[in-house]
């Protein structure tokens, strides 16, 4: 595929010295930007077109050949009166109000509290914070299954023992029990970004703070969190939008736990549409409902933490 | 700062310390808030590790003791048979797993990185009309929830007979937005204009460039484009779910799936899943620890910008 790129040779040395080759960009851009409008560009628009279609029944009491015919919004406005499929995005909504806060106080906790540990604890605990991020999101839910379901889980033993007698998948409670699946496997990750933006920042800063007396409290408080904010806006926005995409976990849990229903998140009613209900059309229109609200929401958060940034100054 | 005060200290104390024991103090930290530090600290490794420990002894479990024994202790280990039957079930098919897992994510991350370095480095040493307008085109593609683009991907593949190929999941996997924009903060930081311009001096071609000198200098960059790739595609579900059809073609995460599915009427899948998912997430951890340092220096170049 990058091949394609080598035959730029000849023509560069025709345009050498002052003269920049840079009609040569494109050769460069060009492998990338055609998967890229492939793989992603085109799909897009091709889930709209298809959204706009629908199965149409010819003949008598509708007993004709099937045929494909335009529909409008129509599968838009099927999908937006489907109470669960709306149910599913209040439910990922309040999930994402809990879960990404959650995590992302934990990363920074975490984050915070490694830089007061000497330096060879504190990459053997990062990497150990890091390590489920490596780990698929299904066997991540695997396992948690397992710890989750009384009889195997040691968990479940153990609470038991104390008295306890916790139902992790029960209907009330298994949305927060994929909730700490998903904590699990990002917080790690989350940290290392904001460890990242940590070390980015001048030392002679903390030297400056600390002789004019700031605790490590206060510097904590009034110096890394100002200046991991970008790392933190960052993170939300991935947060935002994995977690509207909601998915693999509830399916996996399924399994075990009867309360995940089909339509149980957007992502999951849009998949039981196109693979068990053969509804390729209204599912197409749940995802591109899904992308424009998880855009949305994303970008929403942006233009509200710019404009916040902007006024402060 | 505290962290170099305190390591001369830890380095000459014995090195097999748990982190719980008392930490060499310092005169400025308060002890009450020393001990809530380290109690923290271990609590929240103990959560991290809870999951990955409890996998590390049901592997070496029978069916029967997975459930009539103790989760978090040993019970009479056999981790060789268990894995040897993992493996052999059902003509070999997680072997085949295993080998796609490393098919889709070693080609389409290797794909994805040198797709992203050329373009990254067009954006940053070019000047062009267009330039940020593409940049921009492409930094949508950051925000574009990654599964919701899967169903449509598969309307489109299953008109281009692409589905139940390989090809269904290696050309999605080679595209990462992402990677573009770390490649282009990178290379506009790294890649010294003068070099570029003593090269062309010398008579050699832009793609000699890029490949004999561009590739060089940005190599940190791509070992982080790279690694972010490889674990985004190992971790995939949604694409192969929608794509794959044959069992022959899944990937481990969907080959795993099937089987925990599966084991209300084949009961010693139950013990297949948890080794075929010891089998494959032990040799990441390992490499996540050993790779750790390259996350890191990819992580700031990402936010950097911001």
């Amino acid at each position: 595929m990058s091949t394609s790129v080598k035959p730029s040779g000849t023509a560069a040395t025709r345009g050498r010295r002052r003269g920049r080759p840079d009609r040569k960009a494109w050769a460069f851009l060009g492998p990338f930007l055609a998967l890229y409008l492939f793989a992603m560009v085109v799909p897009v628009f091709y889930a709209i077109y298809q959204s706009m279609l629908k199965v149409e029944r010819n003949g008598p009491m509708g007993l004709g050949e099937p045929s494909v015919g335009f529909a409008g919004f129509e599968n838009y406005s099927l999908a937006l009166q489907q109470e669960t499929f709306v149910d599913g995005f209040g439910r990922v909504l309040l999930f994402g109000l809990v879960q990404v806060p959650v995590m992302l106080l934990l990363a920074l906790v975490l984050a915070l509290l490694l830089d007061q540990v000497s330096h060879r604890w504190a990459g053997l605990l990062r990497a150990t914070y890091f390590l489920p991020y490596g780990i698929p999101g299904v066997i991540a839910t695997i396992l948690w299954g397992f710890l989750y379901v009384p009889g195997v889980s040691p968990v479940t033993d153990v609470l038991g023992d104390l008295g306890f007698q916790p139902d992790f998948l029960g209907y009330d409670n298994v949305l927060w029990s994929i909730a700490n699946i998903v904590v699990w496997q990002f917080a790690g990750y989350n940290m290392l970004i904001i460890v990242a933006q940590l070390k980015s920042v001048p030392q002679e800063l903390y030297e400056a703070a600390r002789i004019d007396g700031a605790g490590p409290w206060q510097t904590a408080l009034h110096i890394k969190i100002p200046l991991v904010r970008p790392a933190l806006v960052l993170t939300t926005v991935f947060s935002i939008i994995g977690t509207m995409q909601l998915f693999a976990e509830p399916l996996v849990l399924k399994k075990v736990a009867p309360a995940v229903t089909t339509d149980y998140t957007p992502n999951l009613s849009a998949y039981f549409d196109a693979f068990a209900n053969a509804n390729l059309y209204l599912a197409a229109a749940k995802s591109v409902i899904l992308a424009v609200v998880a855009m949305a929401l994303s970008f929403g958060f942006l233009s509200l933490v710019t404009r916040k940034q902007r006024s402060e100054r | 700062m505290s962290a170099t005060s305190t390591r001369t200290t830890t380095g000459s104390e014995a090195a097999a310390q748990p982190p719980a024991a008392p930490a060499p103090r310092r005169r400025k930290a308060p002890r009450p808030g020393r001990i809530v530090l380290v109690a923290v600290l271990t609590v929240a490794a103990l959560y991290f590790l809870l999951p990955v420990y409890w996998l590390v002894v049901a592997a070496t479990k029978s069916n029967d003791s997975l459930y009539g024994s103790f989760g978090l202790w040993f019970d009479d280990p056999r981790l060789w048979d268990n894995l040897s039957r993992v493996f052999s079930y059902d003509g070999h098919v997680y072997l085949r797993w295993a080998l796609n897992s490393l098919l889709y994510a070693g080609v389409g991350a290797v794909l994805a990185t040198l797709l992203s370095a050329a373009a990254g480095y067009a954006l940053a040493k070019y000047r062009f009309a267009g330039r940020e307008a593409v940049f921009k085109f492409v930094l949508a593609g950051v925000l574009l929830p990654s599964t919701a683009l899967a169903l449509p991907l598969y309307l489109m593949f299953s008109k281009l007979e692409l589905t139940n190929t390989y090809w269904g999941v290696l050309i999605p996997s080679a595209v990462s937005p992402f990677g573009v924009y770390l490649c282009r903060i990178y290379a506009e930081a790294a890649v010294p204009d003068t070099v570029l311009e003593a090269a062309r001096v010398d008579g050699a071609g832009e793609a000699r460039i890029f490949f004999s000198l561009v590739l060089r200098i940005m190599t940190p960059a791509l070992v982080t484009v790279f690694l972010f790739q490889f674990v985004h595609i190992w971790n995939n579900y949604f694409l192969p779910l929608v794509m794959l059809s044959d069992d022959r073609k899944y990937p481990i995460t969907l080959g795993l799936v099937t089987w925990q599915q599966a084991a209300d009427r084949v009961p010693e899948l139950t013990q297949y899943t948890i080794g075929g998912a010891f089998v494959s997430v032990i040799p990441l951890a390992v490499a996540m620890l050993v790779l750790q340092r390259f996350w890191q220096t990819g992580l700031t170049e990402g936010s950097v910008k911001e």
